[in-house]
């Protein structure tokens, strides 16, 4: 049975019925449910297996192998800093670790002040590294100083 | 009126490109007069994104790069016809894309991406319009003919796929076009969905008829939601005029098409990971035999193409094998769209016959470092391509003689890095991003990455230098024969070369610290 009156359920059922409850249509089904929740929530994944006829661990395995996936909220802003070949050339590990400073957090956690700072491997901007994404908008030529602007704007 | 062109591109808007079109339509509001904005793909001269041109077709002159605040200043230059700082003439005459060979790019940038009739008037579905009249085996054999090679990193036949497939009896077959572009340093996939979406459908359309497949996966990395977005107007304009779906144009062939999107996991690139991926599985790499073409996705006959080697096929069929055929060198034929990456002076998209050597993109069409320090070193084929020396910049891009020097074309991507790189730091992050990316299935990938890792790290420390770099050595040909797929197989790629051509930067025998 769906616990009907949690709207995280009531959202992935949702989004089930609109993906006429086919398994292949897992992945897409996770990304709406994240993009309309913020995240995936444990609570979610027996009502999705459920829906889906599939296992539990099936549902379970797809969201753990997938970066994409994240299991708690993340903050209000979320930056995405490159971190592969490309952009390191151009400093983004200086660059991280000067974000990180800043925010008093590490690669991966968010700060008090609700800034989520995150790896990915590669945008497609590579000739503009180092690359950046905040809350879904991209940057080429991220500077310290231009990141931490646009962090603060989006804080306000 | 005027038509001023503005990119979309992720990479022009990354640098501002919404911004300068707004200041624009402002700037002509102020002055009393109309202009068309087109939002047009990148011509691929990424270091002046924002790149605005004006005029049609051809004969446009362009500037760039053009932020918001020039907009005005640049606008009142194209009205009066006068010059302009950020002014480079006109667009095709610019020596960066006029010694180019643009076969597959050769739309974008030029036309409105999702405009079917710009799209036609610039040769679309010409590729389309002629395999509608041709047998299914005439195209896998003007394909195989050609000599297109797989563009996602393995070179192998097009034309020979293409016809396994269309041998096997089954109920359905796929075509499962492979765009999550996970390499760094690579960016064509993203451009040419972007700019020249259109041509996608088209092409796995014709890889549709030739092969007996009725339906399409386009599988795109979660990472180019444009891309994502791009791909889905362009089915919907291709089955609203009939070029998709049932019957199409009455020829009685069948193809639809799907946009899958990945979840941010590099396997997906590998092919069959991707399989497991279109399933809404775990991307776990499967077991090969059964190769796709005849046990692919849901069990069924899939060819599985990159986004380009699929968007050289129209071209292919329209213009025939032997123009094709005729450019590149040796076994490689064609073009390849590179992508000048990293520490470069002018990074962008340069599609060339093969053949062009390193040291021409680097420093013909890049310019050199951006930094202006001295060269070091190229990633080239993404992280698991290997790195490259200076004396080896003289060696032409094609797929044998690199792979004589123990390196590799893979996707075309080219990462430029200046003399303050640390090699055995890039050895150490090749260990990592393996670790990170493997999807688990084999131990030589998942414990090797990791034990690695920890012994470049011990290197780096100084500790045991020699012996530690005699370990990695026999690890990574524990890595190369027994791993199940390249991700294991060619991590050593990277890690050997960094090795064997910067030996100075792993002579770690004094600490740092002692410095
Ligand atoms: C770890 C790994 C990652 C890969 N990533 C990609 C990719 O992002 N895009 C791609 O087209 N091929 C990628 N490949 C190659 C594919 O497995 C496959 O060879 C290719 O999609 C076949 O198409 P092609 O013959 O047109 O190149 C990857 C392979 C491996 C081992
Ligand atoms: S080599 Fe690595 S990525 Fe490939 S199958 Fe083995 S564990 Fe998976
Ligand atoms: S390597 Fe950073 S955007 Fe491609």
């Amino acid at each position: 049975m769906l616990d009907e009156t949690d709207p995280r359920v009531t959202a992935a059922a949702e989004i089930c019925a609109s993906h006429a409850y086919d398994p292949a249509e897992l992945i897409e089904i996770l990304h709406e449910l994240q993009d309309r929740e913020g995240y995936i929530a444990e609570e979610t994944l027996p009502a999705i297996a459920q829906l889906l006829n599939i296992s539990r661990a099936e549902v379970h395995g797809v969201v753990s192998f997938y970066h994409d996936f994240r299991r708690e909220p993340a903050g209000k802003v979320v930056v995405k800093i490159c971190r592969a070949e490309s952009c390191q050339s151009m400093g983004a590990s200086k660059l991280i670790a000067r974000i990180c400073e800043r925010y008093n957090t590490d690669l991966g956690t968010t700060s008090r002040a609700g800034v989520t700072i995150e790896q990915v491997f590669c945008l497609g901007l590579c000739a503009q590294s180092p690359a950046a994404m905040l809350n879904g908008r991209f940057i080429g030529h991220a500077t310290e100083e231009g990141l931490d602007t646009a962090i603060v704007e989006a804080l306000s | 009126m005027i038509r001023i062109w503005i990119p979309a591109d992720t990479a022009a808007l990354a640098a501002g490109a919404d911004e300068t079109a707004a200041a624009f339509e402002e700037a002509a509001q102020a002055r009393g007069v109309e202009i068309d904005i087109a939002r047009n793909g990148s011509r691929g001269m990424l270091w002046l994104e924002p790149l605005v041109e004006a005029g049609m077709n051809h004969d446009r002159i362009a500037f760039g790069p053009v932020r918001a605040a020039d907009a005005a200043s640049v606008l009142d230059a194209i009205l009066d016809g006068k010059e302009h700082p950020l002014g480079h003439g006109r667009t095709v005459e610019m020596p960066w894309l006029a010694h180019q060979e643009r076969l597959t790019f050769a739309r974008v940038g030029v036309i409105d991406p999702l405009d079917l009739a710009d799209y036609e008037a610039h040769a679309g579905l010409t590729g389309l319009r002629k395999a509608l009249t041709m047998e299914p085996a005439a195209i896998c054999a003007e394909v195989l003919e050609s000599g297109l090679r797989g563009r996602g990193g393995a070179g192998f036949p097009a034309g020979i796929k293409w016809k396994t497939v269309l041998d096997q009896k089954a109920e359905r077959k796929y075509v499962a076009c492979n765009a999550d572009e996970g390499d760094s340093g690579t960016f064509a996939d993203r451009m040419l969905m972007e700019g020249d979406p259109l041509l996608m459908v088209e092409a796995m359309t014709i890889a549709g008829i030739a092969t007996g497949a009725t339906e399409g996966y386009i599988y795109i990395r979660s990472e180019y939601p444009r891309a994502i977005a791009q791909m889905k107007a362009a089915i919907a304009v291709m089955e609203g005029a009939g070029w998709l779906g049932e019957n199409i144009q009455g020829s009685g062939h069948s193809f639809r098409m799907k946009v899958r999107r990945g979840a941010g996991a590099y396997i997906c690139g590998e092919e069959s990971s991707m399989l497991q991926s279109i399933e809404g599985k775990r991307g776990t790499v499967r077991v090969k035999p059964p190769i796709p073409a005849i046990s692919g996705l849901f069990g069924q006959p899939t060819v599985i193409n990159n986004v380009l080697t699929l968007a050289s096929v129209p071209l292919i069929i329209d213009r025939g094998a032997a123009f094709y055929k005729n450019y590149g060198v040796g076994r490689s034929h064609g073009t390849q769209p590179f992508q000048l990456a990293g520490n470069i002076k002018r990074g962008g998209l340069v599609e060339k016959a093969f053949g062009i050597t390193i040291r021409e993109l680097i420093e013909g069409f890049g310019g050199g470092t951006a930094s202006g320090r001295p060269f070091r070193t190229a990633q080239i084929g993404g992280p698991l391509g290997a790195y490259v020396s200076e004396d080896m910049l003289d060696l032409p891009m094609d797929y044998e003689a690199m792979a004589t020097h123990q390196a590799m074309v893979g996707h075309g991507g080219v990462v430029v890095f200046d003399d303050t790189v640390d090699m055995a730091e890039m050895a150490r992050f090749a260990f990592e991003f393996c670790e990170e990316e493997s999807c688990g299935k084999c131990t030589p990938c998942r414990i090797g990455a990791i034990r690695g890792k920890e012994t470049v790290e011990k290197i780096l420390r100084g500790e045991n230098v020699a012996k530690n770099i005699a370990l990695i050595d026999d690890l990574c040909e524990l890595m190369r024969d027994g791993s199940l797929c390249a991700m294991g197989g060619l991590t050593p790629m990277p890690v050997l070369s960094a090795i064997r051509l910067f030996p100075e930067d792993f002579d770690r025998a004094t600490p740092v610290a002692a410095e």
